[in-house]
């Protein structure tokens, strides 16, 4: 049985740059009905418990909608701030801070590469030193191996595997994977995002 | 991080303006600072703009058994949280005192107003009663938290829907929306918070102040009001002795306000409703400004995936497997071992140029004439048994006084290239500890 349920593709992606006054960087990212707000604020004063006195100490915090942060929060807020940690140029601003907070407007699945896209828009925004930019993607593997790319909610319930990619502008390199259930052709997956970015 | 202090020269500015009855952003004393409410794809959310406050609110709800004392009520919560990324001040964790102060006003503001029919929530008396719960996260700070706040919990709580529930017997079923439309909360009225701020021992009043006027204020007195004039919380804080006139006269400016509010709610609301039925698009996306600089918007985009196994095996089968990068470990004695070849020491920078020299002339030797080199490295390292620093440990990791044949059989032809490459850096450090 061949079911083609939903054309393939993006959904439609839509971002707002520097709406926020208050943070130094700010955007929105919306992929279909996922939606993630992102303040950035930094270089800025830390706590002298908390400083790095050759780079900067970068913060990611994320915010959920209901509820107090959970582990998976938790665990998103690691993946963002490494991958951030990989492009950032921090050792141009030692003994600083720099915060990214993530709010979570709407949850419609691909949320982990909805907040790496925002996170990166708004350290843009905040004109922060990078020697890349970088992008998230969330492609998920269904039972009969049929792949979908910027999957939703449904979607990723109903998949086998769900993998998220973090790559960067400059030389296509994949900062970070991250990835649900078993799952062979992850090279498949990364070539053909490399491909379709 | 700490809120920017404000300077003195802004502080009398900002009172000088005040005086001279003029406000910093060109309102007038009772103007409000634009209002927009946009309302998300659930149910419940929605964002709500107050000049450039910003504040998203979410409702949701639970089945959950209720309170002792109410066992025929519903469950009202309040969770207002000042998000660090509203301002720099709001640190994540622990609750300030405005957080607490915040909280507890728009508690009685809503819950305490009855705004809400509790006794309708109920599902079964004295086992299962709705838990509503309004999140509200302050997203951008500048000035006026609490109305922001409370017209974000009023227009969230009024764009809400809970599942149906039936009960049969001891059964509850709770129906999904495909099942059974949901339905919106009973509300008996909207009350609606109203600062305004006092300057100058209570002489100058403005309604919806800024972050500045904020911070220059002497006092706060917030109504709390809905449409039909009647009042259902009012506080004034800051310590300012306010005269019964003035009281009165805000609570008047109070229901103008209150009543432009509820009818903009009630607006927002239709349009929603209206956007839903007729099955167009609504939702934060259809929020983003079309024409604007800072903002982009790209439509769906077809991504062909059908047959990215061919692709994938094409990609794989083009590149080149990876080189091993990673060489057989050496163990140069128990308990140590080096993968690859390791960076040169860069202490004692001085002798660098000396050393280049050396290292380019040993670099270009071959395996062979290693011998030489080495016996006047080993003489120099006996002069120093006694020295206790860490050039003592390479020396001991060398195999000394053998030669070629003392590298382990196992060692590839890579590992042997890379030789002469550690021996130098030994050298190196003899030279040194000789000195």
């Amino acid at each position: 049985m061949m079911e083609v349920a939903e054309e393939p593709g993006l959904r439609e992606i839509g971002c707002e740059h520097s709406l926020l006054s208050r943070p130094d960087g700010s955007a929105t990212f919306v992929q279909g009905d996922t939606s993630v707000l992102a303040g950035v604020y930094g270089p800025a004063e830390i706590k002298v418990s908390r400083e790095m006195h050759d780079k900067a100490t970068i913060e990611v915090m994320v915010r959920p909608k209901v509820g107090l942060p959970a582990i998976q929060d938790k665990n998103h807020e690691q993946l963002i701030r490494e991958t951030c940690e990989s492009v950032i140029l921090g050792t141009l601003h030692p003994r600083t801070s720099i915060t990214i907070v993530l709010q979570v407007i709407n949850d419609g699945g691909s949320i982990l590469s909805c907040f790496l896209n925002a996170a990166c828009m708004a350290m843009m925004d905040a004109g922060l030193p990078m020697n890349a930019m970088f992008c998230g993607v969330t492609c998920a593997l269904d039972d009969d191996g049929q792949l979908i790319i910027d999957p939703n909610t449904k979607d990723q319930k109903e998949s086998r595997t769900v993998l998220t990619f973090a790559i960067e502008s400059s030389e296509k390199k994949v900062l970070t994977i991250s990835s649900r259930g078993a799952y062979s052709p992850a090279e498949v997956s990364i070539s053909l995002y490399q491909s379709c970015l | 991080m700490r809120e920017t202090p404000l300077s003195n020269c802004e502080r009398t500015f900002l009172l000088q303006a005040i005086t001279d009855r003029k406000r910093i952003d060109g309102r007038q004393t009772y103007d409000y600072r634009n209002i927009k409410i946009t309302f998300g794809t659930e149910y419940g959310c929605c964002i709500v703009e107050l000049g450039k406050t910003r504040v998203l609110g979410q409702v949701s709800c639970e089945l959950v058994a209720p309170k002792m004392n109410r066992p025929t009520e519903g469950i009202l919560f309040f969770n207002l949280e000042l998000s660090p990324m509203a301002s720099p001040a709001f640190e994540p964790g622990r609750p300030s005192e405005l957080l607490v102060k915040l909280n507890r006003l728009l508690e009685r503001c809503l819950r305490n107003s009855k705004c809400i029919d509790t006794e309708s929530l109920c599902v079964q008396a004295g086992e299962k009663v709705w838990q509503i719960r309004v999140d509200l996260h302050l997203l951008n700070h500048e000035g006026n938290i609490i109305d922001a706040a409370s017209i974000a919990a009023v227009a969230a709580l009024c764009h809400f829907k809970r599942p149906d529930v039936s009960v049969q017997g001891e059964e509850v079923t709770v129906y999904s929306p495909e099942e059974r439309d949901p339905v919106p909360l009973s509300m008996h009225h909207m009350p609606i918070c109203v600062s305004f701020a006092f300057f100058q021992q209570g002489t100058f009043l403005l309604v919806d102040p800024s972050e500045r006027e904020e911070r220059v204020m002497d006092g706060l007195l917030v109504i709390a009001m809905n449409k039909h004039r009647e009042i259902c919380t009012i506080q004034s804080s800051g310590g300012i002795m306010l005269l019964k006139d003035q009281v009165l006269r805000c609570s008047k400016v109070a229901g103008v306000k209150v009543a432009e509010i509820t009818e903009l709610i009630q607006k927002a609301i239709e349009n929603d409703k209206k956007a839903r039925k007729e099955g167009g698009k609504f939702g934060f996306a259809e929020s983003l400004p079309e024409q604007k600089i800072t903002s982009l918007k790209i439509d769906k985009s077809s991504v062909d995936t059908s047959d990215f196994k061919g692709e994938a095996k094409k990609i794989i089968s083009k590149s080149e497997p990876p080189s091993d990068a990673v060489s057989k470990p050496v163990v140069w004695a128990p308990g140590t071992a080096q993968i690859g070849e390791g960076i040169g020491n860069a202490w004692g920078e001085l002798e660098e140029s000396e050393d280049e020299d050396d290292d380019a002339d040993i670099a270009s030797v071959s395996p062979e004439s290693h011998k030489v080199i080495k016996k006047p490295a080993k003489h120099t390292s006996k002069d120093i048994v006694l020295s206790d620093s860490e050039e003592d440990d390479v020396i001991i990791l060398e195999p000394e006084s053998k030669t070629e044949a003392s590298l382990p059989p196992s060692v590839s032809a890579e590992d042997k290239d890379k030789s002469p490459v550690s021996k130098t850096s030994t050298k190196k450090k003899k030279k040194r500890a000789a000195r």
